[in-house]
C-alpha cells in the first residue's frame, strides 16, 4: 500500500529526514517512535504534502502512484488522512458543512456520486455511534472553542466519515488526559480494518497501551534505526531512547517490515 | 488642489450641460440650484490626491474621459426582468435604466398605506417645491465636488416617503440598471427618502448591468430617520466590471430612531462610496456593515462618516475588504462624538484580506471624542489567508479554489451574520463567492 525508500526531507534548510525507508501494507498498524527532533512530525507533513517540506531524495508509492507529485487534496482523495498534532481552527466555517463539503470534494476527485444533505446526514448519525462526539460541536464553526480533548476527537471523527485507506495519526495522543486518551483509541480501533492501515506517530509509548501496532520503528536523525513488535516499544520505555542509540547506531535494515 | 478644469475632456464634455433641458426646468429656483452648482464644480474641476478625501483614489483618468451628458435611447433597452429579482425580496420596485425611469419594469401598483414612493421625474414635472429643500442644497461646505455635479445635473431619482407610525412590511426595492448607450454615458440620481415618527421600512438597493458598459453613475441620497423610526438600507452592488459608481448617502436621525446598512460592493471599475450619517437626537442608533470583495484592477473607496451630536447615540461599524489579483481597497472610518454628545457608544471595526501580492488595500479608522463617559473602540488590519487552515482544508480533500473561497466567505461572514432576511443573506453568500476569481 505504501511505500518509503530513502526518503530525504529538509524544513527550511534543514535537513531532517535522511533515508527512511517503510512499507506498510493494508490492515496493520505501525507505530513510529523517536525522541524529539527525529523528524516524525516531520514524515507526516511530508506524506500529507505540506509545503515549506522539500523532498531531496528518495521516492513515496502509495497503492502505485507517486505520492509526492499529487497536491494534498489529491492525496486526500486517494486515501491519505492526516489527523493533525494542532488541530486548525476555522472560524465561521461550519464544522458539519466543512466536512460535506470536503467527503463531497473528495468523491468528485474519485468520479463517485456527491451525497445529498439527507444522506450525509444519515452517515455522521452511523459514525457518531463509532466516535463519542456531541451534536453540538457539530454545529459549531470548526475546531473552534474546542477542547484539546474534543479536537483530537473531532479529527478521529473526521477520519471516520472521510474513510482513508491510510490513516496517519501525528501525536494524537498529546495533550490528552487518560479519559481522552481512551475514547480517542476506542475511536481508532473501531476504524481498524484488513484494508485501513495506520500510521501512529507517537513519543510516549501510553498511546499503544489502546492502540496495539503490529510494527513500532524508532525513528531517530532522520531514520529508521529500529524495528520490531510491539514489545519494542516497551523496551523504549524502561530504558529511554539513548538505548536504542547506544546499542545500534548504524540504519537498521528491519526497517522494511 | 486640481487639475486645470477647464482643458479637462471630463470639464470640456459638460459645455452644453448649462441647456440641458432636465425634469423641473423652468423652476427659477431649481434652475439657479443647478446653474450654481455647475458653475462652482467646473470651477474647481477633479480633486487630485492632495486633497486628504482622495488621498489613495486618483481620478486622473477620469478626468481625461468625456462622457455623454444623456442617452436618448434610455427607454427603450432590453432588460430581462428576471436580472433585476433578488431572492427573498418581493415588493414595490422602482427600475431604472442608464438613470431614466423605467415604469415598464417597475412595480408600483397596490403599494403599502402610508407609502409614497415616485420617480423624481414626475415629482419634478407635476411640483418640485416640496423637495426645494433637498434639491436647493450646494456643496461648498462639504467640498464633495460629485454632489455639486449631482445637484447639477440630476433630473431623475426616487422619492419616497413613509407616513408616521406606518410600517412597511414587504421590502422596496431600488434597481439602477446600465446598459449599453452609444458611447460612455454620465447619468445622475438623486434620492429623497423620508421615514416618519416611528415608520418602518426595509430598502433594498440593487446595482446591476444588462452587460458590460463604461458609464459613470453618481447617486445621492439624502435619508431623514424621523424620531422612533427604523430603516433597513440593503445594498448590493453589482454594477458593470468597467462601470464608475460614485455614491454619497446623508443619513440623519431623529430621536431613538435606527437605522441599519449592510452593503456587498462586487462590481465597477472605480467606485466610491461615501456615507455620512449624523447621529441628532437623543438615543439615536446606526449599525453599518460591509464588504467589498474586489478582483482584476477594482479600485473601491468606502469612506465612513458618523457623528454623534445627541446623548446616548450608538453606531457599530463592521466592515471587511477582499482585494485579488490587482485590486486595490481603501477604507477610511471617522467616527466623531461632538461635545454633549455624553453616553454614546461607537465602535468600528475593519478587517482586510490580501489575496494576492499585488493586491492593495489602505484603511484609516479615525476617532474624534469630545465628549464624556463615552465608550468606543477602534481596529483595523490587512492580513492574508491564514497558511494553516488553507492546508488543514486541502488535506481534507477541498481543492486548493474551493477552500479559498470558503475562508474568505468565512472571512465576510460577521459582516452579514446580523442580516435578518436569510434568503438574501444565502444570495449575497453565493454572490460574494462567485465574483472570487
Amino acid at each position: 500500500m505504501l511505500k518509503i525508500e530513502n526518503l530525504h526531507a529538509r524544513v527550511e534548510g534543514k535537513d531532517i529526514l535522511k533515508g527512511l525507508s517503510l512499507t506498510v501494507k493494508p490492515g496493520e498498524v505501525h507505530a513510529i517512535m523517536g525522541p524529539n527532533g527525529a523528524g516524525k512530525s516531520t514524515l507526516g507533513n511530508v506524506l500529507s504534502g505540506r509545503d515549506g517540506y522539500e523532498v531531496t531524495e528518495g521516492s513515496v508509492v502509495f497503492e502505485g502512484r507517486d505520492l509526492l507529485a499529487l497536491e494534498p487534496e489529491e492525496r486526500a482523495a486517494a486515501g491519505v488522512f492526516l489527523a493533525f498534532q494542532y488541530p486548525v481552527e476555522i472560524p465561521g466555517v461550519n464544522n458539519t458543512y466543512f466536512l460535506r463539503a470536503a467527503l463531497n470534494a473528495q468523491r468528485k476527485q474519485r468520479s463517485e456520486a456527491e451525497l445529498d444533505s439527507m444522506q450525509f446526514l444519515k452517515l455522521v448519525r452511523e459514525k457518531l455511534k463509532i466516535m463519542q462526539i456531541s451534536d453540538e460541536l457539530l454545529h459549531r464553526a470548526v475546531n473552534e472553542g474546542f477542547s484539546g480533548g474534543e479536537k483530537k476527537r473531532n479529527e478521529i471523527f473526521q477520519m471516520a466519515v472521510l474513510e482513508p485507506k491510510l490513516a496517519i495519526l501525528d501525536e494524537t495522543d498529546s495533550g490528552l488526559d487518560i479519559d481522552a486518551l481512551k475514547q480517542v483509541a476506542q475511536g481508532v480501533n473501531a476504524l481498524r480494518s484488513p484494508e485501513r492501515a495506520f500510521l501512529v506517530i507517537t513519543h510516549y509509548q501510553r498511546l499503544l497501551d489502546y492502540i496495539e501496532p503490529d510494527f513500532v520503528h524508532v525513528l531517530a536523525d532522520g531514520r529508521i534505526v529500529e524495528s520490531g513488535d510491539k514489545t519494542l516499544a516497551l523496551k523504549l520505555e524502561e530504558h529511554g531512547y539513548a538505548w536504542v542509540a547506544e546499542r545500534d547506531p548504524a540504519p537498521a535494515a528491519g526497517a522494511r517490515a | 488642489m486640481s487639475q486645470s478644469p477647464a482643458s479637462l475632456p471630463f470639464i470640456e464634455g459638460l459645455r452644453d450641460a448649462a441647456n440641458l433641458r432636465l425634469p423641473g426646468s423652468g423652476h427659477a429656483w431649481l434652475d439657479a440650484a443647478r446653474r450654481e452648482n455647475l458653475e462652482a464644480f467646473v470651477a474647481a474641476g477633479l480633486p487630485d490626491t492632495r486633497a486628504e478625501a482622495w488621498k489613495y483614489t486618483t481620478l486622473r483618468a477620469l478626468g481625461q474621459r468625456r462622457f455623454a451628458l444623456g442617452d436618448a435611447a434610455a427607454a427603450k433597452h432590453a432588460v430581462d426582468p428576471h436580472t433585476l429579482v433578488l431572492p427573498g425580496v418581493e415588493g414595490p420596485r422602482l427600475v431604472f435604466v442608464n438613470g431614466v425611469f423605467r415604469a415598464d419594469l417597475s412595480r408600483l401598483d397596490a403599494l403599502p398605506a402610508g407609502l409614497t414612493l415616485q420617480p423624481l421625474s414626475q415629482v419634478l414635472e407635476r411640483d418640485p417645491e416640496p423637495l426645494r429643500f433637498a434639491l436647493s442644497r450646494h456643496y461648498r461646505e462639504t467640498g464633495d465636488v460629485f454632489a455639486q455635479l449631482n445637484a447639477a445635473m440630476a433630473g431623475e431619482g426616487v422619492v419616497l416617503r413613509v407616513a408616521a407610525g406606518a410600517r412597511i412590511g414587504k421590502p422596496v426595492q431600488l434597481c439602477f440598471v446600465g446598459a449599453p448607450a452609444q458611447g460612455e454615458l454620465a447619468w445622475h440620481v438623486r434620492n429623497v427618502i423620508e421615514l416618519g415618527e416611528g415608520a418602518q421600512l426595509n430598502l433594498v438597493e440593487h446595482h446591476l448591468a444588462t452587460t458590460q458598459n463604461k458609464h459613470l453613475g453618481t447617486l445621492v441620497g439624502d435619508i431623514v430617520v424621523h424620531d422612533g423610526a427604523q430603516l433597513q438600507h440593503v445594498l448590493l452592488q453589482s454594477a458593470a466590471e468597467e462601470s464608475t459608481l460614485i455614491r454619497r448617502s446623508s443619513l440623519r436621525l431623529g430621536a431613538k430612531s435606527q437605522a441599519a446598512l449592510y452593503a456587498l460592493e462586487l462590481g465597477g471599475a472605480l467606485v466610491r462610496h461615501d456615507l455620512h450619517a449624523e447621529l441628532r437626537g437623543d438615543g439615536a442608533r446606526i449599525d453599518t456593515r460591509g464588504v467589498f470583495v474586489l478582483r482584476g484592477r477594482q479600485h473601491v473607496d468606502t469612506q465612513l462618516s458618523i457623528r454623534h451630536q445627541a446623548l446616548d447615540t450608538a453606531s457599530e461599524s463592521v466592515w471587511r475588504g477582499v482585494a485579488d489579483e490587482r485590486s486595490r481597497g481603501v477604507f477610511r472610518g471617522a467616527i466623531v462624538v461632538a461635545e454633549g454628545a455624553d453616553g454614546s457608544d461607537a465602535s468600528l471595526s475593519n478587517k482586510n484580506l490580501l489575496l494576492s501580492a499585488l493586491a492593495e488595500i489602505d484603511t484609516k479608522p479615525e476617532l474624534e471624542i469630545y465628549a464624556d463617559e463615552v465608550k468606543a473602540a477602534h481596529g483595523a488590519t490587512v492580513g492574508q489567508l491564514d497558511e494553516r487552515a488553507m492546508f488543514y482544508l486541502r488535506s481534507r480533500g477541498l481543492p486548493q479554489a474551493e477552500a479559498r473561497a470558503l475562508l474568505t466567505a468565512a472571512f465576510c461572514r460577521a459582516v452579514f451574520a446580523a442580516l435578518p432576511n436569510e434568503t438574501l443573506r444565502d444570495h449575497f453568500s453565493h454572490a460574494l463567492i462567485a465574483h472570487l476569481p
